[in-house]
């Protein structure tokens, strides 16, 4: 089965990204496919490259940017969401003349349309938060 | 091409979520899909009528809604108890809405493939 996945809530604001981690480590575990996770509201936060969570603590961004590489995920920042609470990837920086390169690694800025686009594609649809 | 149906339960004016959700249903429904709301719990507070957020310096989320109809958003509907519990009508309301019973939402939910909920 195909799964298309959003996130609404930063990572330590709830345990919404925590569970969709977890829900997706176990589809994939189980054969099914997620294709794309998109990260909205304060969801975006996720993908934030700087975040240096103590090391005994639960780091929702490598974990994330590892599935990602892993399983070849699409992870998808909304870009609205983003620019507006100051995050941004290099090629976004350099349009609005700043110097920032906030995504980690496995995470991309993009649209809403992509949002649309993994529901329809999809088999089943969640969202956490 | 899938059914969309959106099911909103938060007050206006609770920080970005509205505007950014409302943001979702103009995209899918620019996209071509047919896509409706749902106005629940305190969501019914969204289209109260008289509303005057730029005196706070927030944006009037309502004033979005009419933008809808030309995005050919087939239906608002909005859940009859969660007016009443409000002491609202649906002529409290800036646009019309469909009321719903409580105890049709469910079979509301079964005709449509995508349930979206914020």
């Amino acid at each position: 089965m195909k799964f298309a996945l959003q996130i609404n809530a930063g990572p330590y604001a709830s345990n919404a990204g925590h569970t969709a981690y977890r829900f997706a480590e176990t589809a994939l575990a189980m054969g099914h496919e997620v294709e794309r996770v998109f990260f909205y509201h304060d969801g975006i936060y996720h993908g934030l490259r700087y975040a240096t969570p103590p090391d005994d603590e639960f780091d929702c961004t490598a974990r994330w940017s590892a599935l990602a590489e892993r399983h070849r995920i699409d992870l998808v920042l909304c870009i609205s969401a983003a620019q507006k609470r100051g995050l941004l990837c290099r090629d976004e920086a350099e349009r609005q003349g700043k110097h920032d390169d906030d995504l980690a690694p496995g995470f991309r800025i993009a649209g809403l349309g992509q949002l649309v686009e993994a529901i329809r594609h999809a088999d089943r649809f969640l969202v956490f938060g | 091409m899938k059914q969309f149906l959106f099911v909103l339960r938060r007050p206006p004016h609770s920080g970005a979520f509205v505007q950014e959700m409302l943001d979702i249903v103009l995209t899918t429904a620019a996209f071509d899909q047919p896509a409706s709301v749902l106005l629940l719990d305190d969501a019914v507070f969204q289209l109260k009528h008289g509303q005057q957020p730029a005196d706070f310096g927030m944006k009037d989320t309502a004033s979005i809604y009419r933008a809808l109809e030309i995005y050919d958003v087939k239906h608002v509907y909005a859940e009859l108890e969660s007016l009443e519990e409000r002491g609202l009508k649906p002529a409290d309301l800036g646009l019309p809405v469909q009321t719903i019973y409580r105890k049709d939402i469910a079979s509301l939910m079964r005709r449509h493939q995508v349930l979206f909920s914020g």
